[in-house]
């Protein structure tokens, strides 16, 4: 039977059974045994030289809500399989998300199409074999098990409050869980499985806001009750801002401003990045650039980081040194860097084929002992900044970012909080602002906007560069 | 697939949802980049799956399924339900749309060559041969280059009656060289930066595109750079090309007229708007020669914001945006039409995939064609700096402020083309930038350009936008602030 008659024969719309169907299934991630049988039938189905198969599975919810209402509420589940292969120096990469015999057959034909398509690359390295990880509990049924009405009912406490204060609530309240399974045809398998839970809140004003956000795998770490009392007295404390003049000023970044800013950081730390000449560590590596209290370091298996303890190629991720007191020490190299730049590789390398070979995911900037309150009433006049916002590189090699404050900017004069501000743009050169750290607090998961997540402390710095200032 | 997309609606009814609409989508998707020589990303990615948006006690709910069985879609429109019914526990007032006919349609944009039956070593080929000619410039630190073809196809059933079948072919390339050294990384892209040109075609679009002819020079202004001069500080009038100007419309026109922007739904995240409904129709957004419009509509091109129907249905369109200065139109969709009394939504509804929610995107948001021509306008300026290709862009989250820097400038003195000028950037507010613009080049100059990368909404979606623009005037700009001291 050709398949086209097939697949008609069995057209939902031929059916006559009950169109009300089985009782609402909740998503669910699939076993880690269901995902190393859908690996096992596509490196069967291969004969290239070599295979690596990667099987992804999420379920994730979010629920949104604008103007003390929730405006969206959303659901996926999604299983992506993704095969590379191998022919003497000849390497694609071919995704699907569909897991029929012949879907799997294609994605492999496809994979093995492309691959030999190219010329060969000089040295492309066998895949790696058999590794060990290290453990890495990131995973929490409570998270993965969050219902609907558990996100609605949060949301609606925050609302009563947003209406108590007179206020507007805007934010979001997601849950899901995430696993995959990587594994190639010279023995290596490496499995994840962790979930996720994130709030975001903004509360609004006539003429000011205020924010806060945090996330975690485990949803119980989360309070989206005391998020939005810190975000609703933010914009409370905002009110009526005040225009101040641009110009470099003492500013104390709260850890996601601080997050946002030292993630646009990452890429410069590639092997890759420093072969191509774009990374500002170029003709920087062992020179102190930064401040003696600034260290920075990558390190996966952190408690308060996320992710998998393996590279795009199954790797296992080591905790690299990248800032010692200043000075920038390491770089982070896939296998095929560490070949090019006689090194060892790091387990940092992103899926192959790629352009841009790797980087450290997992920050963690080292902190201090001095809370953001201390900081407030150590200064004489400076400005605080809850969030930044559309941060772009102007100049890749001084590493001058640009961008916005956003949702609770204050004056700080003679040791206290003394108004709100209107909004500033800054251009600022990051490793002179790692220059200019006066104080830091102990770090936590910080929670931005523009970077993945860092563990991060607040930071007061001197001479901060705002350029201009916006209308509200 | 449409049965898929039937199915999901029938057992929405049945759940007691209200309205419900599907979408199958079935997308295929290649990518090619090469850097130095070697070829760098060289992928596939196919995704089929099931979105179902139903409202139910007066909320929305949404879900999507990649199981395209008859369990699957029922069990996604059920799991919709749900959801909407979930949101009722914080609901402030009922959702109203604006009515909509139903529609029973099939739409494909015209294009002449399949990317996807092109030979892959052509492909790679033809970006090998601009890699090498690009390194064959002495001082070229990093070459790289990259193509992009997209096919999608999406049947649409909705619980008024529509029935709607699309398919969508895009491609882009481009091409980028950087140079390094000093202290300074300078870098050229053709023909625009971040990722090239894309629009709604096929292959035809790459080969026009002629990569290889340009990549010589493309590689000689990167290396010429580190000797131009700098961008002067101050006030200056500036002559903005026109994929920059198409970025300038994108933030300061595009994104402040999304009306779910200008009624909070996106405060958290991507900001709110200047453009609150008390400027509608009064607001002097820009100067008398200004016009602009969002048009789906095949007929204003190839852009990456055409299509046959938005994601809920509705026939695309052609908005007034700014006439004659004036500000005269927002991107609406049914809900947010209702919200400010509009009779009909203005069709801007689009989901990245089947896994995501339909909202409020910008279609193709064009400055019209003035009347001058090129030379002419160059001829005309006495002491200006004429800026090319995007470098990097920010705008605050209600789109006042602004910063762009472009990759290349040069000096306008006298009425003639001088000196080159590295690290050009300049800033200001949207509303005094467009009332500054006094020269708009005509349709012999002008590009409907791709930005196939905006980012919105929560969680994220990425989807391909258009802008028409020619080069234009601009009085009286900050320059320079972006490298300021």
């Amino acid at each position: 039977m050709c398949p086209a008659r097939k697949s008609a024969r069995r057209s939902p719309a031929s059916r006559k059974q009950s169109v009300r169907g089985p009782a609402v299934a909740e998503p669910h991630l699939p076993s880690e045994t269901e995902l190393r049988r859908i690996a096992e039938r596509i490196l069967r189905l291969s004969d290239a030289d070599e295979t690596e198969v990667e099987v992804d599975a999420a379920v994730d919810a979010l629920t949104r809500f604008a103007n003390n209402t929730i405006h969206q509420n959303v659901a996926e589940q999604t299983l992506n399989v993704s095969v590379r292969t191998v022919f003497d120096g000849q390497t694609a990469r071919a995704t699907t998300n569909k897991t029929d015999d012949e879907s799997l057959r294609r994605v492999v034909a496809t994979s093995k199409t492309l691959a030999r398509s190219q010329p060969k690359t000089p040295g492309l390295l066998p895949m790696p074999g058999r590794q060990k990880y290290a453990a890495v509990q990131r995973y929490f049924p409570g998270t993965a098990g969050a219902t609907p009405d558990d996100r609605a009912r949060a949301v609606a406490a925050v609302v009563s409050r947003a209406e108590k204060n007179a206020q507007t609530a805007a934010g979001i309240f997601s849950t899901g869980a995430f696993a995959m399974l990587l594994a190639n045809s010279r023995g290596l398998c490496a499995t994840h499985r962790q979930t996720r839970a994130e709030f975001s809140v903004t509360m609004l004003e006539g003429d000011s806001s205020g924010w806060a956000k945090a996330n975690s795998p485990d949803l119980r770490q989360l309070d989206p009750e005391a998020l939005a009392a810190a975000a609703s007295e933010k914009s409370a404390a905002s009110r009526h801002p005040r225009e101040v003049e641009p110009g470099r000023w003492t500013v104390i970044l709260e850890p996601s401003a601080v997050q946002d800013l030292v993630g646009f950081l990452s890429y410069d730390f590639a092997g890759t990045a420093v072969l191509d000449q774009r990374s500002c560590f170029n003709k920087r590596i062992g020179k102190k650039v930064m401040g003696e209290n600034v260290t920075l370091r990558d390190d996966v298996t952190h408690p308060l980081q996320f992710g998998a303890p393996f590279d795009g190629e199954g790797v296992p991720r080591q905790k690299v040194l990248l800032v010692d007191r200043g000075v920038p020490k390491n770089l982070v190299y896939a296998r095929a860097t560490a070949k090019k730049m006689k090194t060892s590789t790091t387990g940092h390398g992103f899926p192959l084929p790629n352009d841009v070979g790797e980087a450290p995911l997992n920050l963690v900037l080292d902190g201090g002992n001095t809370s953001v309150p201390e900081m407030v009433a150590s200064t004489d006049r400076g400005i605080l900044l809850t969030r930044l916002w559309y941060i772009r590189e102007v100049d890749p090699y001084e590493k001058i970012l640009t961008g916005m404050t956003r949702d609770g900017s204050f004056l700080v004069e003679n040791g206290r909080i003394v108004a709100g501000i209107r909004n500033f743009r800054f251009n600022q050169n990051i490793l002179e602002m790692l220059s200019s750290v006066e104080q830091l607090s102990p770090a936590v998961r910080a929670a931005g906007e523009e970077s993945f997540e860092i563990v991060a402390p607040a930071m007061k710095i001197r001479d901060f560069h705002f350029t201009e200032v916006t209308k509200f | 697939m449409q049965e898929w997309a039937n199915l999901a609606l029938e057992t929405a009814r049945v759940r007691g949802a209200s309205f419900a609409d599907a979408r199958v989508m079935d997308i295929r998707q290649r990518d090619l980049s090469t850097k130095n020589g070697q070829v760098g990303t060289l992928s596939e990615l196919e995704s089929l799956g099931l979105g179902v948006r139903v409202m139910a006690n007066g909320c929305w709910g949404f879900a999507s399924t990649d199981r395209l069985t008859r369990e699957g879609a029922q069990s996604c429109a059920a799991q919709a339900v749900k959801i909407a019914r979930a949101s009722a526990l914080a609901k402030r007032h009922d959702v109203v749309l604006v009515p909509e006919q139903a529609h029973v349609d099939t739409w494909q944009n015209p294009f002449i060559k399949d990317p996807f039956a092109i030979p892959l070593e052509a492909q790679l080929g033809l970006l090998l041969a601009a890699d090498a000619e690009m390194r064959r410039v002495a001082g070229v630190t990093l070459a790289e280059t990259s193509m992009q073809f997209r096919r999608i196809e999406q049947w649409y059933a909705s619980s008024l009656g529509s029935r709607i079948h699309q398919i969508k072919m895009q491609s882009g390339a481009g091409i980028v060289a950087m140079s390094f050294a000093g202290n300074e990384i300078q870098k050229r892209s053709y023909p625009a930066s971040f990722g090239g040109q894309h629009q709604l075609a096929g292959y035809e679009l790459i080969e026009s595109l002629d990569l290889v002819a340009h990549a010589p020079r493309v590689a000689e202004e990167a290396v010429a750079l580190h000797k131009a001069a700098m961008c002067p500080e101050g006030q200056r009038d500036i002559i903005l090309e026109s994929s920059q100007l198409g970025l300038q419309i994108h933030e300061s026109v595009g994104h402040p007229i999304e009306l779910d922007r200008v009624l909070g739904m996106e405060a958290n995240f991507a900001g709110m708007s200047f453009l609150t409904l008390d400027k509608l129709g009064k607001l002097r957004y820009a100067s008398d020669i200004v016009n602009v419009v969002a048009d789906a509509r095949l007929e204003h091109g190839p852009g990456l914001g055409t299509f046959g129907y938005d994601d809920e249905g509705v026939p695309a369109q052609c908005t007034d945006i700014i006439k004659a200065g004036l500000f005269t139109g927002y991107l609406s969709d049914r809900e947010t039409a209702a919200t400010i009394a509009l009779r009909r939504s203005g069709g801007t509804m689009r989901a990245e995939s089947w896994n995501r929610l339909p909202m409020i995107r910008m279609t193709n948001v064009s400055l019209l064609p003035g009347e001058w021509r090129y030379d002419d306008l160059i001829a005309d300026t006495d002491d200006a700096i004429l800026m090319a290709t995007n470098r990097s862009w920010s705008i605050d989250d209600r789109r006042y402020h602004f910063q762009f820097s472009t990759e290349i400038g040069w000096e306008i003195k006298g009425g003639k083309k001088g000196r080159m000028i590295k690290n050009p950037s300049y800033s200001g507010i949207t509303t005094e930038f467009w009332n500054s613009c006094d020269a708009i080049c005509s349709r012999d100059h002008w590009t409907l350009w791709g930005t196939p990368n905006c980012g919105k909404g929560q969680p994220q979606q990425t989807m391909g936008t258009g802008h028409g623009a020619s080069p234009s005037r601009f009085r009286n700009v900050r320059v320079g602030v972006a490298f300021a001291k």
